[in-house]
């Protein structure tokens, strides 16, 4: 049976891979390197937050104690962020932010897809708007891992590094723990075995283009989905929780 | 970018943050447009930025000032883009045509821009007393710099002349610091910030605000390098156009690599 807690938790997850990879992306701004990716990166941030905040706002009104899209952003604290572990990783070289972006593209481009069919009519209409955007995003990172895949050696040779490195967290996006079962039984999400599907065959296509080696399925990080982090999310809350934390209570 | 961005982490609500996020985008179109325009004279974009870098091409001296606290973001759209509207209105008309095309879309985002910057710092104004405290912070500190922007008296403007004489420039730098001043004026007030200027006040006869001195000896040396921030602002974009180096490389490999199997 689904419960109301089931589907808060749920749209937590989805908000919060959003939130999280948003501000990644948004360190970026001023350093990238070319003036295009320093606007195409911010545009990026701005289309996670966009969708995070219509789903942190949906997150409060299900959990009806009056918490705010800010005050699930800012007044949580690390254990209670249920992003995945991939989009908490650290910015690194281009070649990082590109691999990083394109795994989480290739997970969530199928699941808006999907969540169009969701019995939840919000969670539904959210998606509607977010899909077009992960068009986009799917085609601005797949562009750009193939570029640094059939580019130069030294881009090959960092877009191989970036993908070992970061294959390790792709197992935690299809994990079906029991609030997942409960959402797709209840209707609400997909079966991730078939967004596993789109997401393989996105993943060799573009690789295959890329002349990159998709790493072996070896040992796979979790934990995010249970508020179980690395090190680096208390330092990304700290930073973007400061101004909330020291003015308690304020408008801004 | 950097002022600005410097703030996209710590934006105090995700609204504010989604806002930031839209204006910085806006200011590198910005960049793209100018870029555009100057290589209509043939200079290429690469040889443009390679003289930004190195030191050699000048840019803003307002931008050499620290964003200290959020109220800066707030006072930077206010004061910062409110300034610079002024210049960018009139060069609407400017006699170079694709600089004033570029302009009239300029225009039209940083009119929202100077809007965003006064809407923060209004929230800010009517908040705790702290926030009001970071308001005026902010408005002292960016107040007499943002008058700086208007650059040199005319008295003292060494390329007043000739830009004037070709239509590039159709108003006088202390025509449009006047301006500035009568309207920004009048904002602070409604908002209940104080302008940081004892000398300040409202002249019947000439319907206009007569102001105190700017310190010119301060914005001489920031234009010679010596502002607060000069040496990390040009370090920043040097570290970023290096760790992308390879980046460019790459997509112009690709491209080349593409051409010739079309070719083949």
């Amino acid at each position: 049976m689904m419960s109301n807690e089931a589907l808060f938790t749920y749209t937590l997850r989805l908000a919060d891979d959003l939130l999280i990879l948003s501000h990644r992306l948004g360190e970026w701004c001023g350093h990238g390197p070319v003036l295009e990716e320093d606007i195409a990166l911010t545009n990026r941030a701005l289309d996670h937050i966009g969708e995070a905040r219509n789903l942190l706002t949906y997150a409060g009104e299900l959990e009806g104690k009056g918490r705010t899209e800010d005050a699930l952003a800012y007044l949580r604290n690390e254990r209670q962020f249920v992003n995945t572990k991939l989009v908490e990783q650290p910015n690194g070289d281009y070649a990082h932010t590109i691999c990083r972006s394109f795994l989480y593209d290739a997970y969530h481009l199928p699941l808006a897809e999907a969540m169009l069919k969701s019995s939840d009519a919000q969670l539904a209409a959210i998606a509607g708007k977010a899909v077009k955007e992960a068009q986009y995003h799917l085609r601005h990172s797949s562009d750009w891992l193939i570029r640094f895949g059939d580019g130069t050696e030294e881009s090959h040779q960092r877009a191989q590094a970036a993908l070992n490195d970061l294959w390790t967290f792709t197992g935690d996006l299809f994990a079906q723990d029991e609030v997942h079962q409960a959402m797709v039984k209840a209707g609400v999400a997909p079966d991730l075995s078939k967004i596993k599907a789109a997401f393989d065959a996105t993943v060799d296509k573009v690789l295959s283009e890329a002349t990159l080696k998709r790493p072996a399925d070896g040992f796979m990080a979790s934990g995010g989905r249970q508020g179980k982090h690395g090190e680096q999310l208390g330092f990304i809350l700290a930073e973007m929780q400061y101004l909330q934390r020291a003015y308690p209570g304020a408008t801004w | 970018m950097l002022p600005e961005g410097n703030w996209i982490s710590r934006a105090p609500s995700l609204k504010r943050k989604a806002i930031l996020l839209a204006k910085v985008q806006d200011e590198a179109g910005h960049g793209l447009y100018l870029y555009s325009a100057a290589e209509t004279l043939g200079t290429s974009r690469e040889q443009t930025i390679d003289d930004l870098l190195s030191g050699k091409a000048k840019y803003s001296s307002i931008f050499n000032y620290p964003t200290l606290t959020w109220a800066d973001i707030g006072a930077v759209g206010w004061l910062v883009d409110g300034a610079a509207i002024m210049n960018q209105v009139m060069l609407c008309r400017t006699s170079y045509g694709p600089y004033a095309r570029a302009m009239v879309r300029i225009c039209k985002e940083e009119s929202f821009h100077q809007r965003q910057g006064y809407e923060i710092m209004a929230v800010l104004a009517k908040g705790t007393p702290g926030q009001k405290e970071m308001a005026q912070d902010a408005l002292n500190r960016w107040w007499w710099p943002s008058l700086m922007m208007f650059g040199p008296t005319d008295a003292n403007s060494p390329h007043s002349a000739e830009s004037m004489k070709w239509k590039i420039k159709r108003q006088s730098n202390d025509e449009l610091r006047q301006t500035f001043i009568d309207r920004t004026v009048q904002q602070a007030e409604v908002i209940g910030l104080t302008i940081p200027d004892p000398d300040l006040k409202w002249n019947e006869a000439t319907q206009h605000y007569e102001w105190g001195t700017i310190d010119w000896a301060e914005f001489n040396n920031v234009v010679a390098g010596n502002g607060p921030c000069n040496k990390e602002r040009l370090v920043a974009r040097n570290k970023a156009h290096n760790d992308g180096a390879w980046v460019r490389e790459a997509a112009m490999a690709h491209a080349a690599k593409k051409a010739e199997r079309k070719a083949a």
